[in-house]
Parts: C-alpha cells; structure tokens; sequence
C-alpha cells in the first residue's frame, strides 16, 4: 500500500489539472438513487409512455388510444376544453400539468407482443425517463408490461385489457386497471340473457384459445349455468383462424339454441359473420328462436362485422352515446379534436391517464408507492361510467357495466350499438381472493 | 493467440473492444440534445444488440457454413428461454442454471427437429424446420398453457418455490448473478453526457464474446472446412464415399444451442417469456439479420442483428410530435409537406425502411453490411500494385 501524502501544493495541483482539462468531472451516479424512486421527474416537466400497439391486429384500438392520450395531455397542461376534467369528481388537477410540471409524453408500439411491448416499455424507462406507462390492448401485453414496471419500479395504468388474469392471478402492486373484466361481462350478461332469451337454453360456445378466451368462456358460462342454461359443447378455435365455418356447421347439429363467441377483434367479426351467413339466426331450434351472443363488444368490431351485429348482445365498458355528464363533456372534446366520437378504449385510456395525475396531486409526490396509496379504495364519479370505486386489494375499477345490443337502425357508421341496460356496480362486484395471485407489495424501484 | 490467427484474433480483440466500449460508442449524443432520440446506449437495447447478435452468429454457422436456411431457428430460441424460465421458477434466481439447462434443452429439441428436417434439403428443409416452429409456437400458445402460460406467458413469482433460494417477501424477485442484480447499472455523467454501465449487459457480452470465439474456431476448423464443402456441393460429397449428415446435423444443433443460449440470456436480462417469441416472424428476423449483415462473414450477423435491432427500437419511437419539433425552422407549409414524406418512413412505419434498406442491401452490397465495409476499407486503403507491373495493371502480353 503506498502511501498518501496530501500536501497542500499537490491538492492544488491536482485541482488545476483537473480543471485545466476543461471537463467537467466524472461523476458517478448510484443507479436511481438520488430521489428514492425511478425516474424521478426532475425540472420543470414529467414524462410519461404511453405504450400501444401502433401496428399488428390491435393497431385500430392503439390508434384511438393514442389520440385519447394525446388529449388528455392537452388537456392536464390546461389546453382544449379540460374535457373530463371539469367533471371529475376530485378536483386536484389545476390544468398546469401534474404538480405543476408539464406533462411530455413517448410513445412506442407494442405490436401485440409481449416481447416488443416490454422492450419498448423498458425503453422508455431506461432512456427517456418514464415515470408512469400506460396503454395496450391485449391482455397478454398488459400482464407482460405489468410485471415489467412492477419490477423497475414505476406505476403502470393498463389499457384495454379485459382477461381477468390482470388483476385476478397476475395482479401486480405498481398495476392498475380501470377496464372491466370477463367476469363482470359475464354477470352482467346473465340476467339480459335471461330476461331476453328464457332460462332453459343450451349454449355452444366457440372460444378463441388463449387465455383471455378461457376466462370469458369460465366466466360466462358459469353466470349462465347459475340461471338454468346448459353448455352444450364449448370448443376451442385458433387464434389466426379467420375461415369459422368448419366450426359453425356442428353447431346446428348438436341441439344447441344459443351460439356464444368468445372471440375479439377480428375473431369475432369472422365468426360473427360466418355464423350469419350460414342462417344460424333464421333457425328454429327446440323451438326457439337460436340467438348468437358476444360477450366482448366494441365499437370497432361492430363496425367490421357490419350488419351483421343487428340484434345480437354483449356488454361495454363504456359507449359514447351515454349521456351523463363526463360521457357527453368526453365524446364533446374528442369529437372536436378528431371529428369522431371516441371508442370504449380511448375512454379507459383517456380516463386512466386522469386518474394517474390526479393520484399524483393528491399524493403529492410522483412516488410509485405514494400514487399507489392515493388509488387504493379512491372513490370517484364524473368519468363516464358513474359511481367507481379502484379497489385496493386488486387494483381493479368497479362500476357498472353497460350491456349493449347491435343497433337495428344504425344512423350513421358510429351508431352501431345501443344500450341495454346499465348493470349496477353490485352485481358485478366479486370477491378479490376469487382468482388467486398476489398483490405483493409496491415498488418505488431505486 | 488463443490459438487463432492473428487476423481473426485482431478482429476478436476488436469486437471485445467494441463490446466493452458499447455503452459509450452508442450514447454520442448529450442528453439533452435534440439528437439523443438517437442514442441506443441503453440498457435494454445493448443487451438485445448482444444477444440477437449471438442468436444470429449461431444461425450463420448454419445458414452461412452450410447454406441450410431453417426457417424455424425461432423456436429453440423459445425453447430455450422456456427452460431457463422454469429453471428460474423452479431453481434460483441465478441466472447460471437457467442459461445452462436452456442451451442443453435447445440442444436436444434441435437433436430431434434436426434429425428430422435434415433428411430433406433446400426449400423443403426450410419448409419442416418453418412448421416445426409454427407448431412449437401453436403448442406454447395454447394447447401447452399449464407449462407455457399460453398468451400471458411466464414470469417469476414471488410464490413459486425456487429450492435453492431464501424465501422472498413482498417485492418480485430479480435476476441474479450470485447476488449481482442483472438490472442494477451505474451511471456516469461527464458534462452532457451520461453513460449507463448494466450488469446484465456486461454478462451478456460476455457470453457474446465467447460464442463469438467458438465460432471462429468453428470457422476455420476441418469441421467448417467439411460444412462449406457440404454447401459447394453435397453431392460431390457424398460421391467421394462422405456421409454429410453427420455434419449437418452436427451444425444445426450447434446452431440451435446457439439459439437456445441466446433465449437463455433474454430470460436472465428480462424475466418474462412469451409465445410469440417463437413466432415465424421471429425465425425470419434472424434470416434478415444474417442477409443484411453478410451471410457466412464471421462479423456480418452481429452487424445485422445491431442495425435491425436499432431500427425497431428507435425509428420506431419516433413520432409526429418529434418531427414538428425537427422541422420547426421550416415555414408551415413547408414544414407539413416534409413531415408528410418523412412520416411514412418513421413511427409505425419502421418497416418500410427497413424493407428498403433490405433491398438496398440485397441488390447493391450482396455480401451485406460487411461487403459495404470492406468497399468503404478498399477506397481509403493504397491499392497494393497486384502484379509485377508498376502500376498495378495487367498489360496484356505483347
């Protein structure tokens, strides 16, 4: 070991040579040490990612998500009409951006893959300083991007993500959802059905194979056995298939009188199709009319499966012919922005963003584990879908949930669907522990 | 040195060097410039620049030796990251067992889809390996969702019995090298800049450098010597009294533990694996990676891999917003018609320039990324008189 000898002639002399050099000293910084938590926003503007699938099968959904992203950005740093912001009922945003820094976003594309999801995610974590992502329109995706933020140590607000795994076995402490779920859509459901169709009806179910599939399958299924259905059959069908009409044929064959498909997106708009085509809905069987349900509806599937949605139920997070206060001050200002009445997933979208400043205010802090805690058990109304509750024990929104009808009449290629019946928030509520999983425990990351 | 020549050692010295150095070669840009979009020293794209880079240098000792294109490579990657997932699961947190059992995985799903789709060459071999993948992913999808997770896919939890390791609480557990964290880093900032040093990364390139050694011992070994005949002329091969299958075979599953060490990896670097890693699409990427950096060049598929890695991850974030700011000097009219051509080719539409960059490089640089360089290293370097002539040019005789 040698030894030191610190004189005051060598200190010096050190100290000029090190500014001679004319850099600015290396210093080293403990990897997101410096505030106790990632990315904490520094100077005069926050970050955040807004993380949707810009190409793939999903790209219609990203799209639509982004613009409500974009809005609701305009709208946090006071520009535009404020939107729901003059409905919600907290009043902590002021309209100059979250804690008074402006809010700048990133973008990134998903794709629908988890893979690229989280690669983009991680993106916007590691270089651009995130502090908060949101967005996607697959449950895989969600699930994926969750425990990805989870990990790093940032608040993640999910898109539309309707497969129960979210916040039922996959649920994370940084992860949030305020999309309903399949078994939501299935108790939402039941009742219609019943009232609509009778209650000795055997169903067939058609059922994309993936998880999401299985679980509104599960959950549909048991809601309608609970009121005297029979399930006939339920057979799985490939997620790339785009041809149903193998699938479709048995179906007349096996005495079923209710055809449900457990299909999204394009699955659905095919089957949808297929099932019409073959004059499904024209029979008689066991004496009644057969009928076709779709659990999962929205407004860009309608709108591809054409008229042939005429008639046919499923349930709706949100639809913008609501006329509520927050719906009509929402479809208002997006409608002005873009020309076109918003979808239920630039709604969740629009609303979780809102919903994550206005944690971040009340907080008072960008700390995941401080915004964590202002949404546990938060109660609030004026965003379109009533009373909600977020909460704490799965970080899952409760609020009705909306059973729609394809529109007989439709009036314009927006006015697709009409509400049936807005199901209360009790009888979608479910016991937290249902589904397993674990919580576990917030991450500030650093 | 380490029994290479010197050539090819100056060139491991180089790829070590540029390794080493990544995190400062790719962040030239101060943070707060407007050109940092273009910064790619970040943690999560250098591990993929090293770890397709291994994924790909293991396909090109397939593709590139013995002119086999597998369309299905995809799959042992998966196969692989599926391994090291469970090992994760089942195991410890240490990231050694899960690369070690997902390259031996790899290797035996190789052994097996390799003994099958060798029996045939050409594109009906492309065809078995491209539907061997397609039913690994369709299995992983769906059918295999108790061991795969279907759609969600697999992550640790903090519930899942992992023998070797403490009992965790509350948070979810994190990759580890011997209680080194893959996602622990440490920054360096020097005036604007700031340089980000990822453990996981320097364990990745590591492991890259390595597989990158073995393959140029590979390279020029007899054995590489017999695969490049098999690719000049398998039947001339077998004519003089040879069985190529051996070495085939004995290719294609290096290749696939290649594949399997790099699924290995992406696991350690990011804890989660899902289905559509195994996607055709997926398969394909690493034939363009190969193609775009110079199939058969020791160098070319890392090249490859980094230039198409780079694009999905940073043309791709781009966004209108940004151009707005880009082009801001312009008048307004100005400024939207150029926004308007630019925009296509940024975003969303990463593809298509990557699409044209492939052409490019398909038709004017056959030989890849690799045989631009060695233009570009041509023009600048003396041209060395090639005959006895003084000025270098053959004059006919008489």
């Amino acid at each position: 070991m040698s030894k030191m000898n610190l004189t005051r002639r060598g200190v010096i002399q050190t100290g000029a040579v090190a500014g001679a050099a004319g850099l600015t000293l290396p210093t080293y910084l403990r990897a997101d040490g410096h505030s106790g938590f990632t990315n904490a926003p520094e100077g005069s503007s926050v970050t955040l990612g807004f993380n949707v699938p810009q190409t793939g099968p999903y790209a219609d959904e990203g799209a639509d998500e982004l613009r409500a992203y974009e809005l609701a950005v305009e709208h946090l740093n006071g520009g535009g009409d404020g939107g729901l912001m003059n409905t919600f009922s907290s009043k902590a945003l002021q309209g100059n951006g979250i804690l008074g820094k402006k809010v700048e976003y990133v973008t990134g594309d998903t794709q629908t893959k988890s893979d690229a999801a989280r690669a983009s995610a991680r993106s916007m974590i590691e270089k651009d300083g995130a502090v908060m992502i949101t967005g996607g329109s697959s449950s895989g995706v969600a699930v994926a991007v969750q425990a990805l933020c989870q990990e790093a140590g940032v608040i993640f607000m999910a898109g539309l993500t309707h497969s129960n795994d979210t916040t039922g076995k996959d649920k994370k402490a940084n992860g949030f959802r305020h999309f309903f779920n399949s078994y939501m859509s299935g108790a939402a459901l039941a009742p219609i059905l019943a009232n609509n169709y009778g209650t000795d009806r055997k169903a067939y179910h058609l059922t994309a194979d993936y998880n999401w599939g299985y679980t509104t399958e599960e959950a549909v299924r048991t809601s309608t056995e609970a009121m005297g259905w029979e399930t006939v059959a339920a057979v799985k069908t490939p997620l790339t298939q785009t041809d149903f009409s193998s699938y479709i044929a048995p179906v007349l064959q096996s005495g079923a009188d209710v055809l449900v498909l457990n299909h999204y997106g394009g699955n659905m708009v095919n089957s949808l199709t297929n099932a019409v085509q073959f004059g499904l809905r024209d029979k008689l069987v066991n004496n009644k009319n057969f009928e076709i349900v779709v659990p999962l509806y929205s407004r860009l599937m309608a709108k591809g499966a054409g008229a042939n949605v005429k008639g046919i139920f499923g349930s709706t997070n949100w639809h913008w012919s609501l006329q509520d206060e927050g719906s009509k001050a929402f479809v208002q200002s997006f409608g002005t922005k873009y020309g076109f009445p918003p979808s239920q997933a630039a709604h969740t979208c629009y609303v979780q963003a809102l919903l994550y400043a206005d944690a971040v205010e009340r907080a008072g802090s960008f700390n995941p584990c401080a915004v964590g805690e202002a949404l546990e058990d938060f109660q609030f109304d004026g965003m379109g879908n009533g009373p909600t509750l977020y909460r704490g024990e799965d970080h899952q929104c409760f609020k009705d949930v909306l059973v729609v009808k394809g529109k007989e009449n439709p009036t314009s290629e927006f006015d697709l669907l009409e509400i049936v019946e807005v199901t209360p928030t009790s009888q979608v509520t479910y016991d937290a522990s249902i589904f397993g999983g674990e919580l576990g425990s917030c991450n500030p990351g650093a | 040195m380490f029994g290479l020549e010197a050539k090819d050692f100056r060139l491991l010295l180089l790829v070590t060097l540029l390794t080493m150095a990544a995190p400062f070669i790719l962040n030239p840009f101060p943070v707060d410039s407007g050109m940092a979009q273009f910064n790619a020293g970040y943690p999560d794209l250098m591990q993929r620049f090293v770890i397709f880079g291994i994924f790909a240098i293991g396909f090109n000792i397939l593709f590139g030796l013995t002119g086999y294109l597998s369309f299905g490579h995809a799959a042992f990657l998966g196969v692989g990251s599926y391994a090291a997932m469970w090992m994760m699961k089942l195991l410890t947190m240490n990231v050694i067992p899960g690369i070690v059992v997902s390259v031996i995985v790899a290797g035996i799903f190789s052994l097996a889809v390799g003994w099958i789709s060798l029996r045939r060459s050409g594109i009906y071999f492309s065809i078995l390996t491209l539907a061997f993948a397609q039913m690994s992913y369709s299995l992983a999808y769906s059918v295999l969702t108790p061991i795969t997770g279907g759609e969600t896919g697999l992550q640790p939890k903090v519930t899942d019995p992992r023998i070797l390791d403490a009992a965790l609480t509350g948070n979810a557990p994190k990759a580890n090298l011997f209680g080194l964290e893959m996602g622990s880093s440490t920054e360096l900032a020097m005036g604007g800049w700031v340089f980000t040093f990822n453990v996981g990364y320097y364990v990745a390139a590591v492991v890259m450098i390595f597989a990158f050694y073995m393959s140029i011992r590979i390279f020029r070994s007899p054995f590489g010597m017999m695969l490049r005949a098999v690719k000049s002329n398998q039947q001339r091969l077998n004519y003089t009294g040879l069985n190529a299958k051996p070495y085939t075979l004995a290719a294609f599953v290096i290749s696939g533990m290649y594949a399997g060490l790099a699924g290995g990896l992406m696991v350690a670097m990011d804890t989660q694996v899902g289905a559509e890693r195994m996607f055709w699409t997926a398969s394909g990427e690493v034939v363009l990676m190969s193609i775009l950096g110079g199939v058969g060049t020791l160098i070319g598929p890392v090249l490859g891999a980094g230039a198409i890695k780079y694009m999905e991850n940073i043309l791709s974030k781009i966004n209108k917003d940004i151009l707005y700011e880009w082009f801001a000097f312009m008048p307004d009219g100005l400024q939207d018609f150029v926004i308007t051509l630019v925009y296509p080719f940024i975003g969303k539409g990463w593809h298509l320039t990557l699409g044209l960059i492939f052409m490019a490089v398909v038709i004017f640089l056959p030989g890849g990324l690799v045989e631009g360089g060695q233009r570009v290293a041509a023009l600048f370097k003396r041209k060395k008189p090639s005959d006895n002539t003084p000025d270098g040019k053959t004059t006919p005789a008489e």
